[in-house]
């Protein structure tokens, strides 16, 4: 049996018929319609679907849906205000910390939890906290300095070097 | 062409795709969504190797919601990428090969009812025997995995070559040493499962979306399975969250979403789980090879022999070529003049092994700088040493007739052991650290096409008028590397204008003029080159347009800034996009193609075709370890790599392809392995019990480059995507062995194999004394 749920999403309400048992990441994929957030494996091994629930970075692809009603869940779409760009994802960009871009979704996400949290992780930091997403392109050295470099936007030491 | 001071090339640009990536807009297949849309699954063998007995499929059709249910008596025609050797079907016809083979597939209106259906196929099999393991499957007796393999004991295809005087040179040597070493199961394990949707539109057209390095050959092959013409075949590609070779040949899922979508009359998605990314695998050979290396007395090496079994799993796939390409990257970066090579594929009840990143090259290089760090160590030789004295100079051509026409290998010697202190450190560091050296080398594409086929590699159109502004159309695929962003920026420094004024088309077999495709790190060269010739033939359609309406002659006109100019008169310019206005005002549209053909060279040998590329990459890499000697665990420190791509067209994406390369090849030296059980059903196939590295394995990563061009090659480019893996593995385990003085022949390096060598050490060590 199909239950009715609101969702907040990135601001927004969404009415919502699901079952029980749906998975928060199908729900924002499929039901709502946002295509941003991705699944690499579907059962929590590769961080690739995360999403920000009440600011912390959730696995959405083993939270039920059900359990987000009356949460404010934040998925990429909700990171950038039109063709304005997050710091994090101008970072991302600026230090060529996207290859394929389908970890990347997550990956912003996560570095932005982090930074919020710790706007000066050192590296070992920025390991730790960024260990369950998995990235098979870039081998992860330009995201690292992609978050070191994002936390000096946001704390507004932003023109550093030839970024 | 020669070395200027380009405005574009080699400089930093920002990838059109990455503000799209970065907020999730990038659309990737599973992304797609049309009305009517079903969602197919696939029913997979529950055993690893028997004859199909029956069938029955009545209960899922039943179902509600099922649309279409497929198995594969209906389209019982054989694929291969490798045309001249098609082993595959869409679905298991007859009988499976191993635990976990698609034999059904059904369409329904949404992925729970699909899965439901699944389970209520019934399907019985006669039991035949499995092997697990290469040395099974030859075992005598054995029986033929493919019935109608020539070769006895299931030997898919056998390779000897042999060049100068191996036995004569090994009697000179004055030191030869072999082992034998083995490479493990691993998977590229890329982010992205496959995805593919069919569409057939009104008038029976097949319209597929897909992620695919091939679009080409994904092409030809639906055009096969299918019967259908190619023109009415209509392939796109979109977004691919990474492929490493793993989405190099066509996969099962492609076929079969054009299969249901036809039989359902909608459109078909077919998203794999990473199961079934591990089961349609592809991965990389694991070979046991014995090599043998000789030197001369000043370390020169004499011969080297190599006898290898590469275990290629069910099927056919790459197999062919990679034995080939095994063959072909033996020796280089080395001047040796006696080689052989002999060496076998094996079918085996396992998923199909096949193209992954740097293939052909990974395990012998493994192989041949493990044994040469150790041979100079033996004769009381610095490893940097011999490699050095053995490296080939600025051109060279191998015995087997491979023609390297730019190399500056020697150059990324002394820089990666100069910039790492590998002089200083090696054989001088405390017990449980080290540094080790190794070297390697790319293809930068390939010589010939998989089929008989004359026609050029890549080609490329220009489209260039004053609404729509510059528009390469080309072939090529971007699978993440930035392809897309390379060609761009090609064209815009030809053209002397921003790189953000050119748009790019690529992937589409409709759009776009003909590709091969994303694999053998071909692109740059030949896309790029084909791209090149295209805007040059713009260039020349313009130039006598603005000499005219400059008063000079074409020859002294350039193009850059916006502008073409005279380079003799100062002042004599005129802005580019007036004179293409002009152009399209006397001529009508300006438009130019471009193409690319390699040089087609031969030998008098089987497998002769392969391994020649129009030019090659070299690396190499210092990779200090510290082991903890408690747990066993190695911990890379430090990588630095000195690499020698020619010009870098766009450096941070050829550094994302360095570092990418190490941490892979990092994963498969030290803890990547799919685990096989005897019933060859998959032990570890997730991304939680098949390890990859994670951020928190990451060393320092040192990203060098030599100073380097090719005067023959678009803009001085060579590969990059490729090379650069090849020395990673090897590197490690001769740190390894500085560190600890145990030498692995076995991959990966797990804790438990650290713990059990220093026992054995300690043991042996007591025993000496
Ligand atoms: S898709 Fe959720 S962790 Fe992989
Ligand atoms: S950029 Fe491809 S997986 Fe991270």
């Amino acid at each position: 049996m199909k239950k009715l749920i609101k969702l907040e999403i990135n601001g927004e309400n969404f009415d919502v018929a699901i079952s029980p048992a749906a998975y928060l990441i199908d729900v924002i994929r499929e039901t709502v319609g946002l295509s941003g957030t991705k699944k690499g494996c579907g059962v929590g091994d590769c961080g690739a679907c995360t999403v920000l629930i009440d600011g912390r970075p959730t696995l959405s692809c083993i939270t039920l849906a059900v359990a987000c009603a009356g949460k404010a869940i934040t998925t990429i779409e909700g990171l950038s205000r039109g063709s304005e760009l997050h710091p994090v994802q101008r970072a991302f960009i600026d230090k060529g910390a996207v290859q394929c871009g389908f970890c990347t979704p997550g990956m912003v996400l996560s570095s932005k939890a982090l930074l919020d949290e710790n706007p000066h992780p050192s590296q070992d930091e920025i390991k730790t906290a960024l260990a369950g997403n998995l990235c098979r392109c870039t081998g992860y050295a330009k995201i690292i300095e992609a978050v070191e470099h994002a936390g000096r936007l946001l704390s507004g030491e932003g023109c550093d070097e030839q970024a | 062409m020669s070395k200027r001071d380009f405005d574009v090339i080699g400089k930093g640009v920002t990838r059109k795709d990455g503000p799209k990536k970065v907020k999730g807009e990038h659309e990737f297949a599973d992304d797609l969504q049309f009305p009517m849309m079903l969602h197919g699954r696939i029913k997979r063998s529950d055993i690893g190797h028997g004859r199909i007995v029956r069938i029955d499929t009545s209960r899922a059709e039943a179902l509600t919601g099922v649309k279409a249910v497929l198995i594969g008596a209906e389209t019982p025609i054989k694929y291969g990428i490798v045309p001249q050797m098609p082993t595959e079907y869409a679905l298991a016809h007859e009988k499976v090969r191993f635990y976990g083979e698609p034999v059904a597939a059904v369409a329904a209106v949404d992925a729970e009812t699909a899965e439901q259906a699944l389970d209520l196929i019934e399907i019985e099999y006669e039991a035949l025997p499995v092997y697990t393991t290469p040395e099974e499957a030859m075992a005598e007796g054995a029986v033929k995995i493919h019935a109608d393999n020539r070769f006895p004991g299931n030997i898919a295809y056998e390779a000897d070559q042999n060049f100068g005087d191996v036995d004569e040179a090994f009697r000179n040597s004055h030191y030869v040493l072999e082992k034998t070493f083995k490479t493990s199961y691993v998977n590229h394990a890329f982010m992205e499962p496959h995805c593919a949707v069919s569409k057939f539109d009104t008038n029976g057209e097949l319209f597929i979306w897909s992620t695919t390095q091939v679009p080409h050959y994904l092409h030809r092959h639906l055009s096969k399975v299918l019967q259908m013409e190619m023109n009415r075949i209509h392939v796109k590609v979109t977004g691919v969250g990474g492929a490493f070779g793993g989405k190099g040949e066509v996969s099962n899922n492609e076929l079969i979403s054009a299969l249901l979508a036809r039989k359902a009359g909608r459109p078909v998605k077919v998203l794999y789980s990473r199961k079934d990314v591990f089961l349609q695998h592809r991965g990389r050979h694991p070979i046991e090879m014995r090599v043998k290396v000789g030197v001369d007395k000043d370390g020169m090496i004499t011969a080297i022999d190599y006898d290898g079994t590469m275990d290629g799993g069910s099927y056919g796939g790459w197999g062919l070529v990679i034995l080939f390409y095994t063959a072909a990257m033996l020796h280089l970066p080395y001047d040796v003049k006696n080689v052989r090579f002999n060496a076998r594929r094996i079918y085996t009840n396992k998923p199909t092994c096949g193209a992954m990143r740097g293939l052909g090259g990974v395990q012998p290089r493994f192989a041949l700088e493990s044994l040469l760090d150790q041979i100079a160590i033996d004769i009381g030789m610095n490893p940097y040493e011999l490699k050095k004295r053995n490296a080939i100079g600025l051109s060279h051509e191998t015995v087997s007739g491979q023609v390297v026409r730019h190399c500056e290998f020697r150059k990324c010697l002394d820089q990666a052991v100069e910039l790492s202190g590998y002089k200083e450190k090696h054989g001088k560091l405390p017990f449980g650290k080290g540094i080790g050296l190794a070297g390697g080398y790319y293809i930068s594409g390939t010589a010939y096409t998989l089929y008989m086929a004359y026609k050029p590699h890549s080609s490329a159109m220009i489209r260039v008028d004053n609404e729509s502004g510059v528009t390469v159309y080309c072939g090529a695929t971007d699978i993440g590397q930035g392809s897309d962003t390379v060609l761009g920026m090609m064209a815009a420094e030809k053209f002397g204008l921003p790189f953000e004024s050119v748009h790019v088309v690529s992937g589409d077999t409709s759009l776009a003029p003909f590709d091969l495709g994303t694999f053998a790190s071909r692109v740059t060269v030949a896309a790029g080159s084909a791209v090149c010739k295209a805007a040059d033939n713009i260039m020349e359609k313009i130039m006598p347009v603005a000499a005219i309406q400059l008063g000079v002659r074409p020859g002294q006109l350039e193009a850059r800034n916006g502008k073409i100019f005279s380079v003799f008169e100062p002042g004599k310019e005129i802005d580019f996009w007036k004179v293409v206005e002009k152009y399209i005002d006397a001529h009508g549209p300006l438009t130019a193609t471009g193409d690319y053909t390699p040089p087609r060279r031969t030998g008098n040998f089987k497998g002769a075709n392969i391994g020649h590329s129009p030019t090659y990459g070299f690396s190499a890499q210092c990779t200090e370890v510290d082991i903890d000697t408690e747990t066993g665990e190695v911990r890379i420190v430090r990588v630095t790599e000195a690499g020698d791509c020619g010009q870098p067209i766009n450096p941070v994406s050829v550094e994302g392809q360095v570092e990418g390369s190490i941490v892979m090849g990092m994963g498969q030296a030290l803890f990547e392995e799919i685990k096989v059980g005897k019933d060859g059903r998959l032990l570890n196939p997730s991304l939680h019990d098949y390890k990859i590295p994670t951020m928190a394995d990451v060393p320092e990563l040192r990203t060098t480059f030599v100073d380097s061009y090719d005067p023959d090659s678009p803009f001085g480019a060579k590969e990059a995507g490729e090379g650069p893996i090849q020395p990673v593995i090897p590197a490690i385990f001769n740190a390894v062995y500085d560190a600890i003085g145990v030498r692995f022949t076995e991959m990966p390096i797990t804790p438990e194999k650290v713990l059990q060598a220093l026992d054995a050490k300690k043991k042996q060590e007591g025993k000496g004394r």
